[in-house]
């Protein structure tokens, strides 16, 4: 089992822990590695860096945007894995991004660079599972984990191969929809939870549409943790430091905790 | 209606659903329809393997959530496209409502200037004034047979957004458009033509704003409302099966100027078959008509957007083919005179063929367009859409050189050009230079006020 699965699987099951995934786009300002590092002091259990693309069609506005900002202040690919291993985090870090941006650096060379800046996994949300083989392949090898996406849409026969090969975590859509902040967690969420924890020993951890403690705790009613990500993004675009953001991510980490 | 809505849609594995499509093609035989699904195995344009694979090119690279539509729509398309009543209604339709088959028309006067033999087929003279019909019609129709009131599409120069709005209409089905905001001010005429037809016409401020990005949007938004909304694709791109069953749809174009050629050209091919390609769904359905003949096949891309010749392999909405990128692999903004060929790809399919060296790809500038479009007007009383200008002006340039003098050439003629009138007037009064940046909407200050993706969520 690699640091990614490891981490989650431990804090899950010794220390009985809901887990905490915050997301932030790298880039979007200068600042971002502290930003990670504020997450875990906060209590994060790993965190997602966002490598911004130039068409994030998974993502809603306030994630676009931030790719957008970062990509114009000049963020790239290696300057992006540069900041990761700089930044000497204490947990493990899983990357986001689209599909290209691998296929185009190379499956094994992009693997070889993620692993040399300390990477432990990759989501790749336009890369379902039958499309994965050829990097899964490649990060394997580097002991790079894959985080596959289960989605509301998922018929079962699927959902049993995407829980069988996803690694690190499950990584459970709360919505039939791209990333951003909703109202309220959609009923899809647990939904979807349960029927992936039906199928898998993994972590389940729901991501999309959960912005709030609230929503936090409620998708943790089955899920094992959850993935923040416009909730926060929007935070650092509108200008909070990582004072602001470790607050933010440390009252979700009480709220599950006192959920116990 | 219904009928495929209730096969399971996504269980199944691809081996049954070759099974389905062996089953069809017996069915086809026997109904004496032809050219259904693929054809003979030496045919280069056959249809892709089951990962929806045209050699190594296309594919389905879509988020999970998208996984199970394109599955749906695969299985749908498979069983309308073996379905003689479906073809009867979908042939009916584009005859009494579109207007087809259309003619090919001989060009004397421009072919005594350039040298060469040329012969147009008239996809101008379609019902809405592009080829997109034929491709819409066929999907508004699966659409129904899948049990989905919505269409969303996305649209570059608003042929194909005024074509799904039309289909929309004649169907009725809920229609909403996504246009990039520089597309909806050089094509502010076909935004109005949209809404007219009852469309809802959403602007796409993001990215460059134009053709790829309202891709990205409609992609956004089928993804939130995939239960009851089918994705109207206007071209041979995206995730499998879009590049196959556009194809497919736009077939008939190709096969009709076949067979009207050799009643014109005494029996035999024309010796070049040329069309302009933006995603390349004209070109395809060209080409499908052609491939197994010895006519040279050529596909004209915009200078500024010349996937093909410029590009290298990659992956952008859901498919795997030649892309427009830097060296971090982001993808580049198109640029062309013509909203509809400003796109940064190009369909897996063509991707395929180059790489076999069955068709051959070029480019023109926005200038040799301007040349061609002003030519075919005053020679022969066409005003042509600016895309198909491009496949005009690789003719006009290359004829007597890389066009042997007496060449037979055919060149589909994609659109009507009146939705370009304004912009090409524009352009020949202003220097080239004031021509770089067109008049354009600020970008809204704020990801929300700008882009409508997000009008599900709160
Ligand atoms: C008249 C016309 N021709 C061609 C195109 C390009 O599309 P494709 O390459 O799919 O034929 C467009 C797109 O808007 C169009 O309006």
């Amino acid at each position: 089992m690699s640091r990614l699965a490891s981490t989650l699987v431990t804090a899950r099951d010794r220390y009985a822990k809901k887990l905490l995934v915050p997301y932030v786009t790298a880039g979007m300002v200068a600042g971002w590695p502290e930003m990670l590092q504020a997450c875990f002091d906060a209590g994060a259990d790993a965190v997602e860096v966002g490598i911004p693309f130039s068409d994030p069609m998974l993502d809603g506005p306030v994630i676009q945007e931030a790719s957008r900002v970062a990509l114009e202040r000049g963020t790239t690919f290696q300057g992006v894995l540069d900041g990761i291993a700089s930044a000497g985090l204490p947990g493990p870090v899983a990357v986001m991004t689209y599909a290209n941006l691998f296929f185009h650096g190379g499956y094994t060379a992009t693997a070889d660079r993620l692993a040399a800046a300390g990477v432990d996994a990759a989501i790749i949300p336009d890369l379902p599972l039958d499309e994965a083989g050829d990097w899964r392949a490649a990060a394997r090898l580097r002991g790079i984990e894959t985080v596959l996406l289960a989605a509301p849409s998922t018929p079962d026969d699927r959902l049993a191969l995407i829980c069988d090969a996803a690694e690190g975590f499950v990584y459970s859509l709360g919505v039939m929809g791209v990333t951003g902040e909703r109202a309220s967690l959609a009923g899809s969420a647990t939904v979807l939870a349960k029927r992936c924890k039906a199928l898998t020993g993994k972590p389940v951890l729901v991501g999309v549409g959960v912005s709030t403690k609230e929503q936090a705790v409620e998708a943790c009613s089955v899920a094992d943790g959850v993935i923040v990500g416009s909730a926060l993004v929007r935070r650092v675009a509108s200008g909070a430091g990582a004072s602001e953001v470790a607050r933010f991510v440390g009252d979700i980490r009480s709220a599950l905790d006192a959920r116990q | 209606m219904g009928r495929v809505a209730s096969l399971p849609t996504t269980g199944r594995s691809l081996t049954e659903v070759e099974a389905d499509a062996q089953a069809g093609t017996h069915r086809r035989a026997a109904t004496g329809l032809k050219a259904l699904v693929g054809s003979s195995a030496g045919d280069v344009m056959r249809s892709p393997d089951d990962r929806g694979r045209f050699g190594a090119f296309g594919g389905r690279y879509v988020p999970e959530s998208l996984v199970p539509a394109c599955h749906e729509l695969e299985l749908a398309f498979r069983c309308a496209w073996t379905d003689p009543a479906f073809h009867e209604e979908y042939r009916r339709t584009l005859a009494s409502y579109g207007g087809r088959p259309t003619p090919v028309t001989e060009c004397p006067r421009i072919s005594r200037e350039l040298g060469v033999r040329l012969l147009l087929k008239r996809e101008d003279l379609v019902h809405g004034g592009s080829h997109k019909l034929n491709n819409v019609v066929g999907q508004a129709l699966l659409a129904m047979r899948m049990g989905k009131s919505r269409l969303v599409a996305e649209t570059g120069a608003g042929q194909h957004g005024v074509a799904t709005a039309t289909a929309a209409a004649r169907f009725g089905l809920e229609c909403t458009v996504y246009m990039g905001a520089v597309d909806q001010a050089r094509q502010a005429l076909n935004v109005f033509r949209m809404q007219l037809l009852g469309a809802e016409v959403r602007s796409v401020d993001a990215g460059s704003r134009t053709l790829k990005d309202a891709v990205n949007e409609a992609l956004r938004d089928w993804v939130a409302s995939v239960e009851d909304t089918h994705y109207c694709l206007g071209s041979v791109m995206g995730p499998h099966p879009y590049p196959w069953m556009v194809r497919e749809f736009q077939r008939v174009l190709g096969e009709e100027a076949r067979e009207q050629c050799r009643a014109i050209l005494g029996g035999s091919d024309p010796d070049i078959v040329v069309a302009c390609v933006g995603g390349g769904s004209n070109a395809a359905g060209t080409f499908a008509g052609f491939a197994d003949t010895r006519a040279r096949l050529v596909g004209v891309e915009a200078a500024g957007g010349a996937a093909m010749r410029n590009g290298s392999p990659g992956i952008l909405h859901g498919m795997h083919s030649y892309l427009l990128q830097d060296a971090d692999g982001q993808i580049e903004e198109a640029r062309s005179i013509s909203a509809g060929l400003d796109y940064p790809g190009i369909g897996p399919e063509h991707a395929y063929l180059a790489s076999v060296g069955r068709a051959e790809y070029a480019s023109a500038c926005d200038e040799e367009v301007l040349e061609a479009f002003q030519l075919l007007s005053r020679l022969e009383g066409i005003i042509p859409a600016l895309e198909p200008a491009h496949a005009l002006a690789w003719v006009v340039r290359e004829a007597g050189r890389e066009i042997p003098h007496g060449s037979s050439v055919l060149v589909t003629l994609s659109g009507r050009g009146d939705k370009d009138v304004d912009q090409v007037r524009a352009a020949l009064i202003a220097p080239p230079e004031a021509r770089e940046d067109q008049p354009v909407p600020p970008r809204a200050a704020t990801p929300e006020a700008g882009s409508r993706s997000a009008g599900r969520e709160p």
